[in-house]
């Protein structure tokens, strides 16, 4: 694209992005850490926005940043005793320069092979996506579905007081 | 380009305006035409916004005021009218205290981070036929997505309080709203299934054609002001703000302009939720074609500010609901309703598309629409409030319990001393 | 303009962020964390590719990265449920005491 605005709104979405991502390892409050994620996330949907993909920007902000993240700070309360610092383990530093070499292997994979490159135009993305689930990849649509409600089941079980899953299984015995 | 930009600058409904915007787009570059009107429409927006929060709070205890018997400020200036600025002064005033243990980066966030979505869910109005400042594809899901980010912004508010009763009422206040926010998205999703696109100002046009959508899809329309009220966090539901209940919850410690912030942010969230319920079911700027006459932005308003009353109604005249009588409501008669109203819509839009009816068709999907709702609530209503324990359907007298026959008494047997011993 | 070298460079980096994060955080949120960096990089990529990369049906990487959130989600949950569990039985979700099963 050649719109000098929508190349500054997507490096300016870049930069936000990373920072926050590297602020998530950096910050000595596992809080905050939550907090810098979510406004990676916000990041990333405003990347989408930039590279025309409005509808999966805006499920990106209703469901990482508005579900996954009230996850982790029910999931945060709930464990009251755990260290709360954001500490790193002990071998932290063969983990950065791993994580820097994989980082530097994919970059350059990523500059070194000859992509074929068209910019494609979508009409209402939304309507587009739409046809795509339920036309090629229904199938994909309905394990998807399937899988949803097995995890919610199995989330529902995993954190059941004991005593109720005793008198449960009292029930069936 | 320019013709790339104009579905993004479609807000100048007014001559000055479009001879503005022509003569820029003849003299500077693109982009920056963009950005004078986008500072523009959202120069505009903020105002209606700051007004709107001014005049709300006013309306707010004069209407209740009058709701109690009473007669609501009156004070300050003709009927109260400067009662607002009077509020914001004395709320400016006072000593802004923070716990000492309190986050103290986490604990100036919160009224910011609550106001923002408030105000960014102006941006997708459609305020007149070409008055709209984003006119995004997906903007029933943008709204939607903005109020997971207010529940967020309270969280944060109640747990950097360090306070234990801040925190169960933010604990409640998001497990109220994200309850909530599943039978909303789905009592919105059967308009846009009807209409077929999530676009605001399409939704509106749609309407002008077709009539309001409040007639096509009322189980939505009901769902919909039951979440929003509760997302809202308005009497009747409340509970996590609540004085008498849990000391104010999640800003009991914000102080002066902060706690100023949060209770404007709940108004401004009531104005945007009654735009909401204007625009996508009562036709927003549409009213039978009075807007060749009176301007479409006007009737808009107007239809806001009805409904922002009866928002101010229920919040008078209805007591408040318990925290397990509210995730009940959600869960237990929201959910089903909303997933049943999809079902039928979605079944009615199938046989539309597949047997190639005209619009006269709607009609009898009208109709078939609200005796359904109208049944489905009244079954619903009697489920919920069922009791689990059996009564007796008739209150039973003592003196209709049979009496068993029972000899009669002998004569009475005087008393004598016991015989002497011997 | 936005090439396609920018969009996948940004998502590696985040994959790298991502991937340090997950591996070297004590907290098994802070595991979970990681974990959801280094799923949006995923996407970012995807969504990067269905812009700007030659495809008979382009909207095809915008409804993977669909599929992409939607089992993150429910990875998630699973995930915490299976965190909140844990510190139930041992007190703790603190990831270099929870080595029951080392040898």
């Amino acid at each position: 694209m050649d719109d000098t605005a929508v190349v500054i709104a997507f490096w300016v979405m870049a930069v936000l992005t990373l920072v926050s991502a590297l602020m998530v390892a950096m910050v000595h409050d596992l809080i905050h850490a939550v907090l810098f994620l979510i406004l990676s996330f916000v990041g990333v949907a405003g990347l989408y926005v930039t590279l025309s993909a409005d509808f999966v920007a805006v499920v990106q902000v209703l469901i990482y940043a508005g579900a996954i993240s009230v996850l982790m700070l029910f999931s945060i309360l709930l464990t009251p005793r755990s260290a709360r610092d954001n500490a790193a383990v002990s071998y932290a530093a063969p983990i950065a320069s791993l994580a820097i070499l994989v980082g530097i292997v994919l970059s350059y994979a990523a500059v070194e092979t000859n992509w074929a490159k068209n910019t494609n135009e979508f009409g209402s993305t939304a309507r587009e996506i739409g046809n795509a689930l339920l036309d090629p990849y229904v199938l994909p649509f309905e394990v998807a579905s399937i899988l949803l409600v097995v995890a919610m089941v199995g989330a529902i079980i995993l954190v059941r007081p004991a005593e109720e899953a005793a008198r449960a299984d009292g029930d069936q015995a | 380009m320019t013709a790339l930009l104009l579905p993004f600058l479609n807000w100048y409904d007014f001559d000055p305006f479009r001879d503005l915007y022509n003569w820029l787009d003849k003299q500077v570059d693109p982009w920056l035409v963009y950005l004078i009107s986008g500072i523009i429409g959202c120069t505009g927006i903020l105002t209606f916004v700051g007004l709107g929060a001014l005049i709300n709070v006013w309306l707010e205890r004069r209407i209740i005021g009058r709701m109690q018997v009473r007669r609501g400020p009156n004070r300050v200036g003709p009927w109260g009218l400067v009662q607002p600025v009077a509020d914001a002064i004395k709320l400016i005033q006072k000593e802004v205290l923070q716990p000492d243990l309190a986050d103290s980066r986490l604990f100036n966030l919160p009224p910011i981070l609550v106001f923002i979505p408030a105000m960014l869910s102006f941006a997708v109005f459609a305020w007149a036929p070409d008055m709209v400042l984003a006119n995004l594809d997906v903007g029933v899901l943008y709204l939607l997505a903005l109020s997971s980010i207010t529940a967020l912004a309270i969280f944060i508010a109640g747990w950097s309080s360090n306070n234990k009763y801040a925190l169960l009422g933010a604990m409640r206040v998001i497990a109220m709203m994200i309850s909530y926010e599943v039978p909303m998205v789905m009592a919105l999703l059967a308009p846009v299934l009807l209409v077929g696109t999530m676009n605001v100002s399409g939704l509106v046009a749609w309407q002008a054609d077709n009539g309001p959508l409040a007639i096509f899809v009322p189980l939505s329309l009901i769902v919909y002001i039951l979440s929003a009220t509760a997302e809202l966090n308005r009497t009747p539901a409340d509970i996590a703000e609540a004085e008498s209940e849990i000391v104010a919850g999640y800003h009991t410690e914000y102080s002066g302009m902060k706690f100023g912030l949060f209770y404007a942010v709940e108004l401004v969230n009531s104005l945007a939720v009654s735009a909401i319920m204007a625009s996508l079911f009562f036709g927003g700027w549409a009213l039978f074609g009075i807007d060749d006459f009176i301007p479409a932005w006007l009737i808009f308003i107007l239809k806001i500010y009805v409904f922002y009353f009866g928002l101010i109604w229920l919040r008078g005249t209805l007591p408040r609901f318990r925290i397990d009588q509210l995730m009940g409501l959600a869960w237990k008669m929201l959910l089903p309703l909303s997933l049943i109203n999809v079902a039928v819509i979605a079944v009615e839009v199938l046989i539309w598309e597949e047997g190639d009816f005209g619009s006269w068709i709607l009609a009898p999907f009208a109709l078939i629409n609200i005796a359904l709702a109208l049944g489905l609530l009244m079954l619903f209503f009697r489920l919920i409030t069922a009791k689990l324990y059996r009564l007796p359907r008739r209150v039973i007298l003592v003196r209709d319990i049979q009496v068993p026959n029972l000899p009669a008494p002998q004569a009475a047997v005087a008393l004598q001393p016991p015989a002497a011993t011997p | 303009m936005i090439e396609i070298e920018h969009v996948l460079v940004v998502g590696g980096i985040l994959f790298s962020i991502g991937l340090f994060v997950a591996l070297s955080r004590r907290n098994a949120v802070g595991v979970l964390m990681g974990i959801e960096l280094m799923l949006n990089s995923v996407n970012v990529n995807l969504i990067g590719f269905a812009k700007l990369s030659e495809s008979p049906t382009p909207i095809t990487g915008q409804v993977f990265a669909v599929f992409v959130i939607t089992v993150a989600a429910a990875e998630a949950a699973v995930a915490l449920a299976l965190a909140v569990s844990v510190y139930r039985y041992r007190q703790s979700i603190d990831v270099d005491r929870l080595d029951l099963l080392k040898w």
